[in-house]
């Protein structure tokens, strides 16, 4: 009756690691297609201010403008005033409607009525900059706006 | 001539190459993941058009100051408070029973001081240029929620459901477009049981 016997003793056969680096680069794969290297080079502080009543930015019809005070290399430069950002340099108020409407002409053509404009303003900006900004946007017509937050609640803490 | 046999690479540090790849990869990674308040600006309107003319009792005025103090209704406030005061306000009610202002589904004073119905009730916040942005966030979040609030307690008497919880799973799209078809009617009516009627001012000058 030694037909079904193991060949070998009872020993555990040792587990065969050959396809570790196939599942290692799956996940190398995975995160090289995830990852987005930052397009836009910040020239202003960002932190956000944190808020919860939150939604979601669609961002195949957003436009992002970035606002707050320069960051501290380029204080020397530009002086401590908060500044805006579009793209990678800074934006006057008052060239803010060409830029603007530069932006939204390279959307999709159907979505450019949905357009979306993603403001990422730093906490300690003063609030007068924004109000030019959405001013700026109720002349151009583009008037849905989303303002970026961080997780969390300003209250808390 | 014997033919040398070609040695066999030794794959083994593979693994290890793939690793630091990896975890240099991980490392790197922010999945952007951007939330926000979203909001709709006001259209210009042409000047020859007269404002509507509001109530001051269905007004709701926040006003907030260069040193980021709030003044609600003309009194100082905390803003943890703010989005209690806001609720009540929306969610008075003032107008009598048996006139057609009458709100029948809010739960609040019923004071005829306060607003007649949130139909009418509109929250008008006014700020400083130098105000804070924090600041300011900070008071449309607390405002929003005073919404969102009132709105998912409508929507869970009369449906079981909660409307920020629907709202959000149609945006993300774990609701599939069928079933936010359906759900569609059913939030507009709660979006006309408490209209979102926040106005911004023009900002004062600093110092007036």
């Amino acid at each position: 009756m030694s037909k079904f016997k193991n060949k070998k003793g009872g020993e555990l056969p040792a587990v065969n690691t050959a396809s570790l680096p196939d599942i290692v680069f799956m996940l190398l794969f995975f995160f090289m297609v995830v990852t987005v290297l930052r397009q836009n080079d910040l020239l202003v502080k960002n932190e956000l201010p944190k808020a919860d009543q939150i939604e979601k930015l669609q961002k195949d019809r957003a436009v992002y403008i970035y606002a707050g005070k320069p960051s501290d290399r380029y204080v020397s430069q530009y002086g401590s005033e908060g500044k805006i950002q579009i793209g990678d340099k800074y934006t006057d108020v008052k060239n803010l409607k060409p830029v603007l409407a530069e932006l939204r002409g390279k959307l999709a053509p159907i979505l450019q009525d949905k357009v979306m404009v993603a403001l990422k303003v730093d906490k300690e900006t003063n609030t007068g900059i924004v109000t030019d900004i959405k001013q700026t946007l109720r002349e151009l017509n583009m008037l849905k706006i989303i303002y970026i937050t961080a997780p969390g609640n300003e209250i808390d803490n | 001539m014997a033919r040398r046999s070609t040695p066999e690479v030794n794959a083994g540090s593979m693994a290890d190459i793939a690793f630091l790849l990896l975890i240099f990869f991980l490392v790197t990674t922010t999945i952007e993941k951007d939330k926000g308040i979203a909001r709709q600006l006001p259209p210009i309107e042409p000047p020859t058009e007269k404002p509507p003319v509001i109530k001051q009792k269905n007004l709701f005025i926040v006003n907030v100051n260069k040193e980021d103090q709030l003044l609600v209704e003309e009194k100082l406030m905390e803003v943890k408070n703010l989005r209690q005061a806001a609720i009540d306000f929306l969610d008075n009610g003032g107008a009598s029973s048996g006139t057609a202002e009458y709100c029948n589904y809010c739960k609040g004073k019923r004071d005829i001081t306060s607003s007649d119905n949130p139909e009418k009730a509109v929250i008008s916040v006014q700020n400083d240029r130098l105000t804070s942005y924090a600041m300011y966030i900070t008071v449309q979040n607390e405002l929003v929620a005073a919404y969102n609030f009132l709105r998912n307690r409508e929507s869970q008497r009369k449906f079981g459901w909660k409307f920020t919880e629907i709202k959000n799973g149609i945006d993300t799209g774990d609701i599939n477009d069928a079933e936010a078809e359906k759900y569609k009617p059913k939030m507009e009516e709660i979006q006309k049981m408490y209209p979102m009627k926040l106005s911004e001012a023009e900002p004062k000058k600093s110092g007036q």
